[in-house]
């Protein structure tokens, strides 16, 4: 079938539901499936989805995981970033977290369950009041089906005065042996008043069907509270993302997130900072070096709605191939947020004729004493330097290399977990085809 | 060494050099002055193999090989070193790794083994004291930063690590007080020797106090007009430029 269809996911909705029918979720279910069922796919006329055809995956008939998720472990393993042996890791198959594949090193100061417990339990007040709060900026229809199909989803409080010392990593492994499929993991972090956390994200696609995880997870930062969230993406070209960060800085608090995409299908990452507190601090960073016919876009909001916030930003790209990257990133500057500093940058580096960028900075400014900055720059490799490099004896191709590996140091600088830093190193020596 | 004869270099469709010849041995010093436009950078660009330059006519041979047919890494590799008038600015591409990096791209092309870290940081703080370089910029981005006498003193602290048999300096000398001058000239003269050639390019009589050419010539309007001993160029910073350009006239001169 060639046509973009969903009505399918309706039975599949519906067995889901019939499947748990307590889960405490089941409203926000119930309210997702119908926001999906008025909205539909996102188009292109869809100016947040201008240049990201997401409904064209939908070609497909895409499997939802429904019941039991068992898994080799030895998949788990490769599926893992090396040096995350030491990281409180959870194993999120198809979506969905499970336990037994997990292995969480620390219990002090942290508390990690699944989303239904938590909304059952002792912490059903704090799921009520923080869930789904990302809704409230994310009115399409592809976080709709998130909220529909969530199924497995986590939940992580970080107590009070607790600094986690070892990075929590979600594992993000896909099983398309069988079926493609439609992945929706979810997950809601609540980091609490001077609690310091950092979180990892990987994804695997295991199979030769395709994947498309469609996640969503939302943070809660309280006051004085230090996140770190890092995003890498390294699937197979048959593996597509759609993900979002959500962060809400409830509390005077730092937030640093860096997201990076090496390879993968159509990629979308939104990654949104609320800052609702006077003084708020967050550092935004990006990089996408992307080859063959990935398409990576990458979405950011700040939103400003109090005086004296600080955000920095900057996202990088290097082109190659008939790849396109995107980055689209919007400063929202609410009428009481004087006194703000909003830097933004985006510079992009194409290395074939054939690969595309868009950019598009976006500042709505509603205070009138705030310093607000932003600059692109799309361009090739600077012939100077790649002049200055050979007259020293360095090849052409190693020249390239060079310049291209500081180019995306700038961003790799900004990852503070020397596993992860290591490994994303790595991967761009290999890019490059040189020894690290 | 180096062996120019008839030279026609052009940027744009625009012609700079009109039948250059120079002769170099292995040894010598060789100083070219001359008015701005003449072409004295376009002859540095086109023997390190900038791009941009086109050369309509005429051979450039170093040690026997066709320099022209060479890319501007293999001319380094057989020993040609260009220390830039403007040297570049690379941010995140670190001075020290570019200097190894260099180093051993041209070990490997002499089908030597790449330095020990032991004998590549020995050789680097040997040369970084000759050019009295601070430490701290060898951690550093390359020239980022760095004050215009620094720049100029990474150049010859380059080629001293590099170790060219034929250097062209491109106005090494612009830009730098009496101090630097000094220690980029003692520089340029401790790596002289028999095996090794200089060309330097320059405006002023300064820098050749110190390096004491074996010859001078005048390049204007893309040629070489007069060449002569260092007394020449003694005799420009008395007399300027005109008076090359009268005898042109009279039709004294070559060409």
């Amino acid at each position: 079938m060639n046509t973009i269809h969903t009505d399918y996911l309706k039975d599949d909705f519906e067995s889901l539901l019939s499947a748990q029918p307590d889960s405490a979720l089941n409203g926000w279910r119930k309210e997702g499936f119908d926001n999906f069922t008025k909205l539909g796919l996102p188009t292109l006329k869809n100016e947040f989805w201008k240049y990201t055809g997401v409904a064209r995956l939908f070609v497909k008939d895409y499997g939802v995981p429904g019941g039991e998720c068992t898994i080799d472990e030895s998949i788990i393993k490769k599926a893992a970033i090396p040096g995350s042996e030491d990281f409180n890791q959870l194993v999120i198959i198809n979506g969905k977290y499970i336990p037994q594949y997990s292995n969480i090193q620390e219990t002090e100061g942290i508390e990690i369950c699944s989303l239904d417990e938590a909304a059952k339990g002792k912490y059903h007040d704090v799921v009520q009041e923080y869930f789904g709060k990302s809704g409230l900026f994310l009115k399409d229809g592809i976080y709709a089906l998130n909220t529909s199909f969530f199924d497995g989803a986590v939940f992580i409080l970080i107590k009070k005065n607790h600094t986690i010392s070892n990075p929590v990593y979600f594992n993000h492994i896909f099983d398309t042996t069988q079926n493609h499929l439609l992945a929706s993991p979810r997950s809601l972090v609540i980091v609490e008043e001077n609690a310091n956390v950092s979180l990892i994200e990987s994804y695997c696609t295991n199979g030769s069907m395709d994947s498309l995880s469609n996640e969503v997870m939302e943070v809660v930062a309280k006051d004085n509270s230090h996140v770190e969230v890092y995003r890498i993406q390294n699937d197979q070209p048959t593996g597509s993302h759609v993900g979002t960060t959500h962060i809400r800085q409830v509390g005077k608090c730092f937030v640093n997130t860096v997201v990076v995409s090496m390879d993968g299908g159509m990629i979308r990452n939104n990654t949104n900072v609320i800052m609702e507190k006077e003084g708020n601090e967050a550092h935004l960073y990006g990089l996408y070096f992307l080859k063959g016919h990935t398409h990576v876009d990458n979405h950011t909001l700040v939103d400003n709605s109090k005086p004296r916030g600080l955000s920095n930003e900057l996202y990088k790209g290097i082109m190659d191939d008939y790849s396109t990257g995107i980055f689209s990133g919007r400063i929202l500057v609410r009428p009481d947020a004087q006194k703000i500093d909003a830097y933004q940058t985006n510079n992009n580096i194409l290395i074939s004729d054939k690969a595309t960028v868009n950019t598009k900075p976006q500042l709505e400014i509603y205070a009138d004493d705030v310093k607000c900055s932003h600059g692109c720059t799309v361009g090739r490799l600077d012939e100077e330097a790649l002049y200055y490099l050979r007259t020293r004896g360095i090849d052409k191709d190693l020249a390239q290399a060079m310049l291209l590996k500081a180019f995306a140091e700038d961003i790799v600088n900004h990852i503070k977990v020397a596993s992860v830093k290591d490994y994303v190193n790595k991967l761009i020596a290999t890019r490059l085809n040189m020894e690290d | 060494m180096l062996s120019i004869k008839n030279i026609h270099a052009s940027i744009d469709g625009k012609q700079i050099l009109k039948g250059l010849n120079l002769e170099v041995k292995a040894g010598e010093v060789h100083a070219i002055m001359g008015p701005n436009g003449g072409g004295k950078s376009t002859l540095a660009s086109v023997l390190a193999g900038r791009p941009e330059f086109e050369v309509t006519d005429g051979t450039a041979e170093f040690e026997g090989k066709d320099l022209l047919e060479m890319s501007p890494e293999d001319r380094a590799k057989e020993g040609l070193f260009l220390a830039f008038q403007y040297p570049v600015e690379i941010p995140g591409v670190n001075t020290t790794n570019f200097i190894k990096t260099a180093l051993n791209e041209k070990r490997k092309y002499q089908g030597l083994q790449p330095l020990d870290s032991a004998s590549f940081l020995k050789l680097l703080r040997e040369k970084a004291a000759l050019l009295e370089l601070d430490k701290s910029l060898l951690s550093r981005s390359l020239n980022e930063g760095f004050s215009g006498g620094e720049k100029k003193r990474n150049e010859i602290f380059q080629m001293a690590v590099l170790d060219p048999k034929l250097t062209i300096l491109d106005e090494t000398d612009s830009g730098l007080d009496i101090d630097a001058l000094r220690i980029v000239a003692k520089g340029v003269n401790t790596l002289r020797n028999e095996s090794h050639a200089i060309v330097a390019i320059t405006h002023y009589q300064r820098l050749l106090n110190y390096l004491k050419p074996d010859f001078v010539h005048v390049l204007m309007n893309g040629r070489i007009v007069k060449s002569g001993g260092k007394e020449l160029a003694l005799e420009l910073e008395e007399k300027g430029y005109d008076f090359i350009k009268e005898e042109l006239k009279e039709g004294l001169l070559l060409n």
